[in-house]
């Protein structure tokens, strides 16, 4: 079992303690509702988009420390990047969080805190929530995302 | 049949011991636990504390011998075989039978239809009684604290024939409330499905009351033993329900077994569930006549080792009796209590004062899948999330709790174990 405080890192605690860009966004260009059907987490993203560039982005919502540190963690990383980033960064977070074997991908800076999440099988879908989430709001999709 | 579990047999501690010269044996836990091999695994460097019950019991030996012996010796379809060997399988599947009539005190084995589970069993209900019953306009009652299992198919049924659910609420403590469960009773009512101890909040409901007041006016009803049927003794005809399900895997037996309970008077009117095998009498493409219950419910090859481990599994929980069992879970309970209200910032949800073995809580500032992955981490299993009933997390204004779930083979070592680790959780998120 690998250690606990591989997975709970202080980083994670405090973006769960406080979680930043936390709330509603008036009028957004973008958004998606998240659904865990496993647990009943329920989470919102909303982004604000100008010339392909997110300028704002918020979410709302509860769960567990690892989907709102990572919802949190997310919107940090977004913001100010271009919707085809974003799915980038989507994609090399999915990778980190679910492949064992890959390597740390340095590219993805603070988000590298939930690399222990791929110890936790039962936790991968908490981590990755709020980006399926993103990922309806920057496809526009009409329906509710969801980690199944 | 082997006798390992007569060994075990303290059906008789609870009588007071007078003359310790002669004092009953009292309940052993220790041997109680070492006929659950999986008991002594390890998680990691640490024990196993399994306190998720109410998802799923262990097995003890008689259970996995009678599989394994029905695999190695007497496998062979049932009925209708004239050989030694289909004889001898039709014999113990209907003995099977038999067992769990006995243990729910059935009138009749005719009278005990095999499932895959209790949600199968309530669905046969629907699909079959609840057709032909419930029409629009016609209302079937539930409570709020239900599992899903005993929502979804009457919203299903609901839904198919324009009637309507109605669903009585519960208390801050979770418990029924009987005067409005009274007050939704009436000439439109056609069911009234009911849990008879809550799996998110231990409640055991009044349901002998509860069956009166239904039999009042009229209503024939359904009960729900999944959690029930492996803490306390369950007798049908002193309950008068017309229907009881119960799930094997929460029995100490099998999974992918159950039993349903259904009156013989309602089981010969009601139209058969699915067709197949087993349940005709004779077919032709003009016209096809079904068998006589149960078989008339039982299409297709059954789960036959699953319903004679069913049936071990049942003759093993009598064996160590329910006088034993509630000796010894009801003061684990107790301790268990006691010991979470003492936790820091520990909430229980579902307090009502009759409750068995059940113990949901949630932890200020924590989230219940944050302490089941520490609490994990200390050899600890409890499950975490709504546990299948939605409205009962609505109800209580939580998205989620951690529940611990206790068997008759746990110990108050595994709940201190279950506090310590909790001291952990409490650490990690200060």
């Amino acid at each position: 079992m690998s250690d606990l405080r591989e997975l709970y890192q202080e980083v994670i605690l405090d973006h769960n303690r406080s979680p930043r860009n936390f709330g509603r966004l008036e009028d957004p260009t973008l958004q998606a509702d998240g659904h865990n059907p496993l647990c009943g987490d329920k989470l919102t993203v909303a982004l604000n988009v100008a010339d392909g560039v997110v300028t704002d982005i918020r979410f709302e919502g509860s769960g567990c420390a690892i989907s709102k540190a990572s919802a949190s963690l997310m919107t940090e990383g977004i913001k100010g990047k271009t919707l085809d980033e974003a799915r980038a960064l989507f994609e090399r977070f999915h990778q980190m969080v679910t492949d064992q074997a890959a390597p740390a991908d340095a590219s993805l800076g603070k988000l590298t805190v939930f690399a222990g999440v791929r110890d936790y099988p039962a936790r991968v879908k908490c981590a990755i929530l709020a980006w399926h989430t993103l990922l309806a709001a920057v496809d526009n999709s009409q329906e509710p995302a969801s980690t199944e | 049949m082997t006798d390992v579990y007569r060994d075990v047999d303290v059906t008789t501690t609870t009588v007071a011991p007078t003359d310790p010269l002669v004092a009953p044996e009292p309940f052993d836990v220790g041997r109680i636990r070492e006929l659950f091999p999986i008991l002594a695994q390890r998680v990691g460097d640490k024990p196993l504390a399994y306190l998720d019950n109410a998802a799923t019991t262990q097995k003890p030996r008689p259970v996995l011998d009678a599989l394994s012996r029905y695999y190695a010796e007497e496998n062979a379809n049932i009925h209708r075989g004239v050989y030694a060997l289909s004889q001898h399988a039709t014999e113990a599947y209907e003995g099977a039978r038999a067992k769990v009539a006995r243990f729910l005190n059935a009138t009749e084995p005719a009278e005990i239809i095999f499932t895959r589970n209790a949600t199968e069993g309530i669905n046969l209900v629907a699909q079959t009684f609840g057709r032909q019953t419930v029409g629009a306009g016609d209302e079937v009652v539930i409570s709020t604290m239900e599992h899903h299992s005993n929502i979804v198919p009457w919203q299903m049924l609901c839904e198919e024939k324009g009637a309507r659910l109605r669903v009585v609420p519960i208390s801050d403590t979770g418990e029924l409330m009987l005067e409005e469960l009274a007050s939704l009773l009436g000439p439109r009512t056609k069911l009234l499905s009911i849990v008879h101890m809550s799996n998110s909040l231990g409640t055991i409901n009044p349901v002998r009351e509860v069956v009166e007041l239904a039999q009042a006016h009229g209503v024939p009803v359904l009960i729900d033993g999944s959690q029930a049927a492996y803490h306390m003794p369950v007798d049908v005809q002193a309950l008068g329900c017309d229907f009881y399900v119960v799930t094997g895997h929460k029995l100490y037996g099998p999974t992918g077994i159950g039993a349903l309970y259904g009156r013989r008077a309602l089981l010969d009117a009601m139209p058969p569930y699915q067709g197949g095998g087993d349940m005709i009498r004779s077919v032709t493409f003009e016209r096809t006549t079904y068998n006589e219950v149960p078989h008339k419910f039982e299409a297709g090859t059954p789960h036959i080792a699953g319903a004679i481990g069913l049936g071990a599994a049942v003759d093993f929980i009598a064996g160590v009796g329910f006088a034993a069992i509630t000796a010894h879970e009801r003061p684990l309970l107790e301790y268990a209590t006691a010991a979470l209200e003492a936790v820091p910032g520990l909430r229980l949800i579902g307090t009502a004062p009759n409750k068995a073995s059940i113990l949901s809580f949630v932890l200020d500032g924590v989230h219940a899948h944050d302490i089941g992955t520490i609490v994990d981490t200390e050899g600890v299993a409890i499950r975490t999330g709504h546990h299948c009933t939605q409205p009962v997390m609505e109800r209580f204004g939580v998205p989620a709790t951690a529940r611990a779930s206790l068997a008759m083979y746990n110990t108050t070592a595994e709940i201190d174990q279950l506090v310590a680790a909790l001291t952990k959780v409490r650490e990690i998120f200060g």
